[in-house]
């Protein structure tokens, strides 16, 4: 799971990470550099995996030869980033992370931990250094209620030995691994991340935090999750932290497939906050059928290129999405991030609320797509993106795309550039609050609608988080 | 008081982008004291106020600006703000996101320069919001965001209650203000007053000054003063309008050789 960080990426986001690759750890197991079809083959045997997986990661490494690099209704031009598949190793048993030396990790990282107050066993199982961690014992009481509901709550791995019928009707239903070429890749290679099964009628009433969900493959660097809610059930599921998930991984390229049924609602909350060297690619969709809600509350920070655009396909009529994307991009980042809905059916209904904060040299991208198709009458949509730019070498672009094939529908769309304004300053400064200050603030409150539609500690956390990048602490 | 001058200002020269807009402005506030500027728009009023909190737009080219003794030209608005200056806007801006109550914390804990407790904090937003007549769900709202008119300029009062300043400018507070609002807002004034607050009050119309008494008045025209007196130059103002003290001035200048 190590990738080699060049120094010259060490150097260009200002951090010396004190190491190129970890090499020199010990591995019980790691597949050789680089990709291949043996490899592929091999990540499978070593799981111990039943045969139609195999095939599955096959097929899906010769859509990656195939797939040219995504474009156009996908994401943003990737071709600028010297991103070099051949320099990934692609498994490696992911306990031997946990061997990782605390020394390793990067001073910046610690001194965030040390402000946002994280504590120490936490600190090290973020960055990666131990899989040891307190909470083991809280999610072993929640998932006994869990099962007593009959949910299921494991990781993904765990799910296609266990329950291998439900992961085979559903994996690669609503993300095909043709769909692009980071799906495809994913699907070849991945490892670890969440599955989740809601039986009809019922409602977890906490959230699912991937946190809880203690394994040795949760922090994969191809996470691959996998949601069902069956008829009327609802979940809310959790994934990341809002400390900077420290990784030497430099390409993170993770898929979540959602399916909600008939009158369900799920809602996936994320925050990640990537180390500046990481190229993080992600495919999240879902499918919402008749009068099911699907609401993605999604923030990024961090990383050095991040291209994710939740999406919702509004199946049957009566079906809801709804997309929150909050970006912030630093020096040297580039946030491309947004989001995409699709109304196949009549009746239905979409929100796209984007914000996006642009610090430094740090560029932000809003890409939307709203498709609607022929008979989708009576759609309704609204999309809202808003940019706000700190510095005057901070940069934002807004790449909406509609297809409307349909005319009985009602589209809504908005979208604002601003800067922090001299009167906005001048005018918290005249409270006597100083302008680094006033400018967290004026940050804060242009979050806030998305800040406040995540749980407590989250907005707590990421309000501290903005803070500090604020004050320059934090890439 | 220790110090019986608080604000000391000798020929001051503003100019915004480029255009100059104050000519050489001298004004002395004491302690206790309201001071009313008045003038036709366009003489420099709003210039005045901004270039006194440190507006970063309103470059001073000239004169000096003494608060309690202490050179602040040179000072950014928030460290004027934590010496003791306050303005109350004409046009407030409005921080989307930001709650009234979230602000006003972190205003008064500035000023102070320490932590204010919690209950004091509240109690004295209580009672500043009852004083002015302003609901509390008020301090949920966010800053000046969909306020009308006369809940903005509330809301600038609000904030100078709980920021207990020494010298209050107030750039027009009676603009935008029907009569009712413009009572309410004045009393809240003149129960904020002490006597070691001096006051600055800049208006274009006299009905200001029927709620809040001023000892001087002033005439700003052109960017100079050109008349100072007691209340009843407001009055004379009133019922003369500005021409006469302007024309006045007029033959000052052209008797004395010097431009206008």
């Amino acid at each position: 799971m190590v990738a080699k960080i060049t120094p010259k990426i060490a150097e260009q986001d200002g951090y010396k990470f004190g190491f190129n690759d970890n090499d020199n750890a010990t591995y019980t197991y790691r597949t050789e550099k680089g990709l291949s079809e043996d490899v592929v083959r091999e990540i499978s045997r070593v799981k111990e995996e039943p045969q139609w997986m195999t095939d599955f990661r096959v097929k899906s490494y010769h859509h990656f030869l195939e797939k040219p690099m995504p474009t156009g209704f996908w994401g943003g031009s990737i071709q600028n980033y010297d991103l070099d598949f051949n320099d990934i190793y692609y498994f490696a048993r992911a306990s031997d992370r946990a061997e990782r030396d605390w020394s390793d990790v990067p001073e910046y990282i610690k001194d965030t931990f040390d402000k946002l107050g994280i504590p120490e066993a936490e600190k090290k199982f973020l960055a990666g250094v131990g899989a040891q961690y307190d909470s083991e014992v809280v999610y072993h009481s929640i998932r006994e209620d869990l099962e007593k509901l009959g949910v299921i709550f494991v990781d993904t791995d765990s799910a296609v030995r266990d329950y291998p019928e439900i992961v085979r009707q559903y994996l690669g239903t609503i993300v095909p691994p043709a769909d692009n070429k980071f799906a495809a890749l994913n699907s070849a290679v991945w490892s670890g991340g969440s599955f989740v099964y809601v039986p009809a009628g019922v409602k977890v009433d906490i959230p699912l935090q991937a946190y809880f969900r203690i394994n040795k493959e949760n922090m994969g660097q191809f996470e691959r999750t996998l949601i069902i809610a069956e008829e009327g059930s609802y979940v809310h599921y959790v994934e990341g932290c809002t400390a900077p998930t420290y990784s030497t991984d430099s390409l993170h390229s993770a898929v979540v497939e959602i399916i909600i049924k008939k009158g369900a609602r799920v809602r996936y909350t994320t925050i990640q906050n990537w180390s500046n060297n990481v190229f993080n690619l992600v495919t999240k969709r879902a499918a919402a059928y008749q009068d099911a809600v699907m609401e993605w509350v999604d923030g990024n920070l961090g990383s050095r290129l991040t291209m994710k655009y939740p999406s919702v396909y509004l199946m049957e009529p009566g079906a809801h999405g709804e997309i929150l994307s909050l970006a912030m991009a630093g020096n040297g980042q580039h946030q491309d991030a947004g989001g995409k809905v699709v109304h196949v059916a009549p009746d239905t209904t979409s929100t796209i609320i984007s914000k996006s904060v642009s610090k430094g040299t740090g560029r932000t991208s809003y890409r939307g797509a709203l498709k609607v198709y022929p008979g989708a009458v009576r759609s309704k949509s609204t999309v809202r993106c808003d940019a706000l730019l700190l510095d005057k070498e901070s940069r934002s672009d807004t790449y909406p795309l509609m297809e409307i094939e349909e005319e009985q529908v009602n589209i809504g769309h908005e979208a604002s550039v601003s800067k922090v304004g001299e009167d906005q300053l001048f005018y918290l400064q005249s409270r006597g609050i100083s302008e680094v200050e006033a400018t967290k603030m004026i940050v804060n409150g242009f979050v806030e609608p998305i800040v406040k539609e995540l749980p407590m500690e989250y907005a707590v956390e990421l309000n501290r988080l903005i803070e500090l990048q604020m004050e320059g602490a934090v890439g | 008081m220790a110090e019986e001058v608080l604000l000391k200002i000798s020929g001051l020269t503003v100019a915004v982008e480029g255009k100059q807009i104050l000519n050489g402005v001298d004004l002395t506030v004491n302690r206790g004291e309201v001071h009313a500027i008045m003038g036709p728009n366009g003489s420099g009023k709003s210039t005045l106020a901004n270039s006194l909190m440190g507006h970063p737009r309103y470059a001073i080219t000239g004169g000096s600006v003494l608060f309690k003794g202490e050179d602040i030209l040179g000072l950014a608005p928030d460290e004027r703000a934590r010496r003791g200056m306050f303005l109350a806007f004409q046009y407030p801006t409005g921080i989307p996101g930001v709650t009234m109550v979230n602000f006003l914390r972190q205003a008064m804990k500035a000023v102070r320069g320490q932590d204010v407790p919690v209950r004091e904090f509240r109690e004295k937003l209580l009672a500043t919001m009852k004083l002015l007549k302003m609901d509390e769900q008020f301090a949920r709202r966010y800053v000046n965001e969909g306020f009308s008119g006369g809940e903005k300029k509330r809301a600038e009062i609000l904030q100078m209650g709980i920021l207990n300043p020494d010298l209050a400018v107030m750039d027009e507070t009676d603009s935008g203000l029907d009569i009712d609002a413009l009572r309410t807002v004045a009393e809240g004034v003149n129960a904020l007053t002490t006597p070691k607050l001096g006051v600055v009050l800049i208006t274009h119309y006299q009905r200001l000054l029927n709620y809040i008494k001023p000892q001087f008045v002033h005439i700003l025209y052109q960017g100079r003063m050109i008349h100072s007196g007691g209340p009843e130059l407001a009055l004379q103002l009133e019922s003369e309008g500005y021409d006469p003290v302007i024309e006045k001035y007029g033959r000052v200048l052209a008797a004395t050789g010097e431009k206008a």
